[in-house]
């Protein structure tokens, strides 16, 4: 593959130079001094934290940059136009969609959900082509198999809400790819998905951009997704360009202290993972079934059932970390969200310490429940925005009568100082925070009363990968002093390697394979948690430093199993054990 | 009060703050103190101009204005401010519980308050005015009742969006109970539009009595309400038009003020201004 890269690297002239560039908003200068060129043909990674100024420079060289905001220095030179020196406002939109196309990060705003996929198509087709109406729709039929949607004719048709994350960003890819332009820019455009689906765009927006000689400015936070793309790297940290230079070099020897960070987060500590005391498991799940219905008409007429999590058995030991993997829609959250019983259960049971939850009393469930705290994944919406820190950490005790008030902020004083926090942040209100350390307020409050399990649910994907890296070794330390038993739901193979010692993998309502950490990494059976692993690369250290982890598994043994394939929902469904608790999922013969 | 000075350093907040300062004040200063008795006529003395002893002159029954313009904005402010109290209480707790329980209650409510929001509140006032007949709690009853679907969708609404965050799952999923959560973590939160809302439905409400006295359906003279004194000097508009003038300037002056007011709270209140100095431009 590596090989295969080489020699599509048709490194041509400067298409794109960027010269001392420096961007203000009033006076403050939010990206200083940046030298940038980037040739025909040629994709570059620009990486940095969010912060960074990164963003600002692919909207700099659009001449977009939001309200007062400037390119106060320097200049920008594509293919002979002065971005920054226009010679009138005309120059720039011309220049835009038809020889600079832009990616968003997020497909469902950039489209416009009250436009046909088709109109949205031809639009700029009519704007910057003289071509015939027949002869625009056949190149967006052509450009949309060439992003690899089936029946094109039919999506033309179609609103944007109709599609998934990342069939919208696979047609945002077709209709800016569709003018041919000579540079792409890509800001942060699988960000919003998941891991397989960011694999699958990412190959697509490669290969277009290949195909055409088209140059991409691909710009993420995430070091190791670029890398897997990108001939050259450029670093960014708070406004400078610390580093650039060949994908290879920058990850083999980085030069900069900054860049030796990013590698670090990249890379993940060595797995750790947690295994729990044997004996009877702290939580079961038997055959859980989740339905989600979707109302009709006023609700009156009837409605649709979306069966969420389809038969679905867990067990979780005292003191255990366990992972549950899969795309997003796959159930995994909504697994987490039964057992905590913010989503009803249309089938199954859930037995905490060998009593059934929906059995016990009320009280005994209360009781039982209060012994499970939740983590979840957005940090900026899961604190209350009206309450100080400290109030929010303390609430986690408030069914503990036995303790005085003074115990109280005792305890949430040092609950912050074992998160990371300081004991002086309690008086801060969240909005002062960043990402990192709500998430580390998040876990203080589901810590402090001492729960048998946490239910963490993504709790580190909505964070920089630098951040990733903390909150998880911090997950790891706390466990080790705390010794809780653990839920980690999340999206990543590698993230929940990372303290998990036994895995689910999950797919549409359904578990797909079950293994220990260990065998699921050393031998992944089944076809689904082989593309789940293919598709979040890592990095790997090597004899010469860095390199991106080859990313090709090698062949599944021919077992002559008969693979359970969740497209195919009604297909009969049975886990089979391989021994040693490795189960898979496999297609009933009858 | 930090709320107060960010606000006073706004152009209208500050202007809009004087203004319903001078009126509230006027108000409490008429509730126990006027140059003269509003209520002695003085048959003498009618239609006479400015004068040292009645400064706007006084009215075709020879009643000092100013006087009762005083008296007339105590009556108007307390009628305005004692009409709230139901629509915010009442609408408060109608709309949490719609916006959080939903079900039956809530498309219910809903049906009958959106009934009644076709109606403009004026006409609904009138309609229970007649009904309960007019005076002074006649007219804060009608009134509360007409304000109150505007309150209770303004409430149900923000409690249905801020029931969606993760923060209100993180409280059940804590075992905390949902009238705790309710309470707690949901309704502090809806705060922002609610104020602004109070403070806009102030000057509507000051607006509708005196539209409803102007009909002669408000409090009934001769206790004076800047509506009433407007009614009353109708007949005479054409020769002495300060009448109706100078209750016209003060209804003027407080809606003016509670408006600019309204405006600055909710510039200031928006959870958007408020976030955008700690969110991270980009």
């Amino acid at each position: 593959m590596e090989a295969a890269k080489q020699s599509l690297k048709a490194v041509g002239d400067p298409i794109l130079t960027i010269e001392r560039l420096e961007i203000s908003f009033g006076g403050h200068a939010v990206v200083r001094d940046v030298d940038l060129e980037l040739r025909q043909g040629e994709i570059l990674a620009l990486v940095g934290e969010s912060g960074s100024g990164k963003s600002m420079i692919g909207r700099a060289i659009l001449g977009l940059l939001p309200e007062g905001g400037r390119a106060s220095q320097g200049r920008i030179c594509f293919a002979g136009h002065e971005i920054t020196a226009p010679t009138s406002a005309e120059e720039l939109r011309l220049l835009r969609g038809s020889s600079i196309g832009l990616i968003f990060q997020e497909p469902l705003s950039s489209l416009n959900p009250t436009m046909k996929i088709g109109e949205q198509m031809f639009e700029a087709m009519r704007l910057h082509t003289d071509l015939s109406e027949t002869e625009i729709r056949e190149r967006a039929l052509d450009m949309l198999r060439q992003v690899r949607l089936d029946r094109p004719e039919a999506l033309l048709n179609r609103y944007p809400h109709e599609f998934s994350g990342g069939m919208r960003q696979r047609i945002m890819i077709a209709s800016v790819m569709m003018l041919k332009p000579r540079l792409l820019i890509a800001d942060e455009p699988t960000t919003a998905l998941d891991a397989v689906v960011q694999r699958e765009v990412l190959d697509i927006m490669e290969d277009l951009a290949r195909a055409n000689g088209t140059s991409v400015l691909l710009i993420s936070h995430d070091l190791a997704v670029v890398a897997r793309y990108a001939e050259r790297v450029a670093v960014m940290e708070k406004g400078d360009l610390v580093e650039t230079g060949p994908t290879r070099d920058v990850l083999a020897a980085p030069q900069h202290d900054y860049t030796r960070k990013l590698l670090a987060a990249a890379q993940l500590g060595t797995p750790n993972p947690i295994a729990g005391q044997a004996g009877e498991p702290l939580l079961a799940v038997e055959n859980l079934h989740v339905d989600f219905i979707e109302k009709g008409f006023l609700g009156l007429f009837g409605g649709t059932t979306h069966h969420a999590v389809r038969g679905v058995s867990l067990t979780i030991g005292r003191g255990e970390a366990v992972g549950l993997v899969g795309e997003s829609g796959s159930g995994k959250s909504t697994i987490g969200r039964a057992i905590c019983n913010l989503t009803p259960k249309a089938g199954g049971r859930v037995i905490y310490e060998g009593t059934d939850l929906a059995e016990c009393s009320a009280q005994a469930e209360q009781r039982l429940r209060r012994r499970i705290r939740v983590v979840f994944q957005d940090p900026f919406s899961s604190l209350n925005p009206r309450m100080r820190i400290g109030r929010i950490v303390r609430e986690g005790l408030r069914h503990d009568k036995s303790l005085s008030e003074a115990e109280r902020t005792e305890a949430v004083g040092e609950m912050l100082e074992s998160v990371g926090l300081e004991r002086d942040m309690a008086e801060r209100f969240p909005h002062a925070l960043s990402g990192g350390q709500r998430q580390r307020v998040a876990i203080a409050r589901a810590l402090i009363a001492k729960p048998d399990l946490i239910i963490a649910d993504e709790p580190v994907s909505a964070l920089d990968v630098t951040i990733q890296a903390q909150i998880l070794e911090l997950f790891k330390k706390l466990q080790g002093e705390y010794g809780f038993a653990c839920l980690f739901i999340s999206h990543d193979l590698h993230i929940v390697e990372q303290l998990c010692a036994r895995l689910y993998v999950l797919n549409n309502g359904r578990i797909m394979e079950e293994a220990t950490t260990e065998a699921l990494f050393g031998a992944p059976s089944h076809p689904y948690t082989r593309r789940l692993l293919s598709a979040s690369p890592r990095l790997e250290r090597g004899e010469q430093g860095l390199h991106l982890a080859a990313s090709d598994l090698p062949d599944a043994p021919d077992t002559g199993h008969v693979f359970f394939d969740a497209t195919e929902a009604d297909a009969l469904y049975r886990l089979v054990d391989l021994g040693d608790g490795h189960r898979i999922a496999l297609r009933a013969s009858t | 009060m930090k709320l107060l000075s960010r606000i006073l350093k706004k152009a209208n907040g500050s202007i809009g703050f004087a203004m319903l300062a001078v009126v509230l004040l006027t108000a409490v200063l008429g509730s126990v103190w006027t140059p003269h008795d509003p209520l002695k006529s003085d048959l003498m003395n009618r239609f006479s101009s400015a004068s040292a002893a009645h400064p706007f002159g006084t009215d075709m029954f020879g009643r000092d204005i100013l006087s009762r313009l005083m008296r007339g904005a105590w009556v108007s402010v307390s009628i305005g401010l004692a009409t709230l109290v139901l629509p915010v209480v009442l609408g408060t707790l109608l709309g949490s519980a719609a916006g959080y329980f939903r079900g039956w209650f809530d498309r219910l409510l809903m049906m009958v308050l959106d009934a009644l929001m076709a109606f403009p509140g004026l006409l609904i006032a009138l309609g229970l005015m007649a009904v309960i007949g007019a005076n002074r709690y006649g007219v804060i009853l009608a009134l509360s009742f007409a304000y109150l679907p505007a309150v209770t969708r303004v409430v149900r609404g923000s409690v249905l969006s801020i029931s969606q965050s993760e923060f209100v799952e993180a409280s059940r999923a804590m075992g905390n109970s949902r009238l705790y959560t309710l309470i707690v973590h949901i309704l502090p939160n809806c705060l922002a539009p609610l104020i602004v809302l109070t403070t806009m439905m102030f000057g509507w409400v000051l607006l509708a009595e005196s539209a409803l006295s102007f009909l002669g359906l408000g409090v009934p003279p001769p206790e004076p309400s800047w509506g009433n004194i407007l009614s009353e000097a109708k007949a005479h508009l054409m020769r002495y038009p300060m009448l109706g003038l100078l209750p016209g300037v003060c209804i003027s002056i407080a809606l003016l003020g509670v408006n600019l007011l309204g405006d600055a709270l909710r510039d200031e209140l928006d959870p958007k201004s408020a976030t955008a100095s700690s969110k991270e431009t980009l």
